[in-house]
């Protein structure tokens, strides 16, 4: 079994927050699943479980951060991408203030709890807020990592959606990465597939399929989706001429869509798709269920970039 | 009038029948919500079978009675219910949860006969049950809404925002009813967000404040009886003391079966005590 995100989270959190006195943990009565309970058991002073209070909880994040600490702020994405939306927007972004918010059970990882529960539109609203860096981890290395950069280098306001699943792992340990920069996975020469989350890892199955087959498919950890390397967009598009984004969102306002803005503001006509939710509401099963269910699995994403591929003008049959 | 002992019996006979049906679906599909579904059973039972005029056949009505299960988490016990009531057969509660099926982790009012309204997201559901009865009373007619809310939910400001609409629009017709097990996810509310004094909160907020205990079919049927009758332009709240996991004693006042999947072991044991409870 692969490590669950939301674990290596949880441990992370307790690690470097235990080692930083200026790192304060918040949660809404959610603290045994999104693993803030870790923190909270081995540093109870820096830790604040608010009861089911998300709009309270988020404020007093940004009073924190007003105060000169490093607040990590905790609960399901659907839930800080919506009744959080107003403090992150208005305080926390608008004065540009040190504030973590972590979204757990993002995409479909709420599984049987259904759609309420599913997060599609997190990276959207996030992606809105002017400065908030935006990120997406994929794997149990990276997820460290990013706590890790978040507590020593990062200032200013940062949203991380979160997988309470596992998959990969994709990194060797001691992997380095840099905000902002997407993480090249894997080389190729006849498309390339931008992803996030865990769809890296599903991708990665998907384009070693597709190498058996002949094609040779370039694949990009798209961690960071807000700011964007948008001159990895625009290289993967001169260099390989076809474009697939994936993942587990809507394709409404998410790596999807931030990718098209790039090709399209860049003059950039390649063949290019868009594999993610498309625009309704998931429902309940169980994880892997949904994820084929919804069309994210990897023979999907195979498909996907093979009509992609096949777009390409002058491509073969 | 109170109900007869005879009347008493057989729901509670329904209660311990709905209990072991529960637990044995939820250990079947290794999913879904124990803890908040046997603590809300009786108020549900008491609200479908008794005090709610709700039925498959004036489901359609503008005056029926509504139910809102605020705390959307114990929809299998909701679902229990709606099937003894007839809304969907009893063997359709297999496909709780699975894709496909009408019945979703949460209750969902477009997929499935006789949910009210949608919720899982905790906090929302005493703000629609103020809507509709201010509908209510725009249309005319005095159908009662019952909004069913969990004691941890209660954190959430929007309750007491929707608390005061429901005091300045004097939404008489409006009955909240909390399932106040003293226990949330985390655990226990005491700990978690210490509430106070809830019955002096709800009753500053403009409300009739009710309390009785929440697993007496006969205490919960006055209560909601009273509720009903009380025609003074306020609302009211019935603060139902109950127990979290009530029935199956490792599971009772403790958040550790709030959401966990019920192994082979706990099953066993659980049914002896249902089981046991139901043949005595
Ligand atoms: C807005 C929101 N925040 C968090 C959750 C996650 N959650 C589901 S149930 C629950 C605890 C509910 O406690 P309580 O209201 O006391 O219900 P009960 O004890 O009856 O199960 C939490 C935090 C949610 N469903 N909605
Ligand atoms: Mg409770």
């Amino acid at each position: 079994m692969p490590e669950a995100l939301r674990d290596v989270y949880g441990e992370s959190l307790r690690r470097y927050g235990l080692a930083n006195d200026r790192v304060v943990v918040l949660d809404a009565d959610l603290a045994t699943s999104t693993k803030s309970v870790l923190f909270g058991k081995a540093c109870p002073d820096r830790f604040f479980d608010v009861g089911i209070a998300e709009a309270n909880m988020v404020s007093m994040a940004a009073g924190f951060a007003a105060c000169g600490y490093i607040p990590f702020v905790n609960t399901f994405a659907t839930f800080i991408a919506s009744i959080g939306a107003v403090s992150a927007k208005c305080l926390i972004g608008y004065s540009h203030l040190n504030v973590r918010l972590m979204g757990g059970n993002n995409g479909l990882t709420g599984g049987y709890d259904g759609a309420t529960h599913h997060c599609l539109d997190d990276i959207n609203v996030m992606r809105g807020i002017p400065g908030m860096l935006v990120t997406s981890p994929c794997d149990p290395v990276q997820m460290d990592w990013l706590v890790q950069t978040l507590i020593d280098d990062y200032r200013g306001p940062a949203y991380v959606s979160i997988s309470r699943m596992g998959a990969g792992p994709v990194y060797k340990a001691g992997e380095r990465f840099t905000l902002g920069k997407a993480k090249r996975v894997c080389a190729g020469a006849d498309a390339t597939v931008f992803a996030c989350g865990l769809s890296v890892p599903r991708a990665l199955e998907a384009v070693d399929r597709l190498r058996q087959e002949g094609l040779s498919i370039a694949l990009w950890d798209m961690f960071t989706l807000k700011p964007l390397d948008e001159e990895a967009v625009r290289d993967a598009a001169r260099e390989t001429g076809a474009i697939v984004a994936v993942e587990e969102h809507s394709v409404l306002g998410g790596l999807g869509t931030a990718v098209a803005e790039v090709l399209a503001e860049s003059g950039l006509a390649v063949p290019f798709r868009r594999v993610g939710i498309r625009d309704r509401y998931t429902e309940s099963g169980s994880y892997p269920q949904l994820v084929e269910a919804f069309g994210l699995g990897v023979d999907a994403i195979a498909d996907a970039v093979r009509q992609t591929v096949a777009r390409k003008k002058g491509a073969r049959g | 009038m109170s109900l007869t002992k005879d009347r008493v019996m057989e729901l509670e006979t329904l209660c311990r029948r709905f209990r072991t049906d529960t637990i044995a679906l939820l250990h079947r599909l290794q999913t879904g919500h124990a803890g908040g579904s046997l603590s809300v059973c009786e108020i549900l039972t008491v609200l479908y079978m008794e005090c709610a005029n709700i039925s498959v056949d004036n489901r359609c009505a503008p005056d029926r009675d509504r139910v809102v299960l605020s705390k959307g988490h114990a929809a299998p016990m909701l679902y229990r219910c709606l099937s003894e009531k007839g809304f969907f057969p009893l063997e359709e509660l297999e496909t709780l949860r699975q894709p496909g099926s009408r019945l979703q982790g949460h209750p969902s009012m477009g997929k499935t006969p006789g949910v009210e309204l949608s919720t899982g997201p905790l906090g929302l559901g005493l703000s629609a049950g103020v809507g509709m009865a201010c509908a209510n009373r725009l249309q005319g007619n005095g159908a009662c809404v019952f909004v069913v809310l969990g004691d941890g939910e209660l954190d959430e400001g929007t309750v007491w925002e929707a608390a005061m609409a429901a005091a300045k629009f004097r939404c008489d017709r409006l009955i909240a009813i909390v399932d106040w097990n003293k226990v949330q996810l985390d655990g226990m509310t005491r700990d978690v967000m210490p509430m106070g004094d809830l019955r002096g909160k709800w009753s500053t907020f403009g409300w009739n404040v009710l309390e009785c205990d929440g697993h007496d079919i006969a205490q919960l049927y006055d209560a909601i009886q009273t509720a009903k009758g009380l025609a003074d332009g306020k609302p009211c709240v019935i603060l139902a003391n109950t127990v979290k996991g009530k029935g199956v004693s490792f599971m009772e006042n403790t958040n550790l079966y709030h959401g966990k999947a019920i192994d082979d072991d706990e099953f066993s044991r659980a049914m002896l005590e249902l089981e046991g409870a139901e043949n005595a």
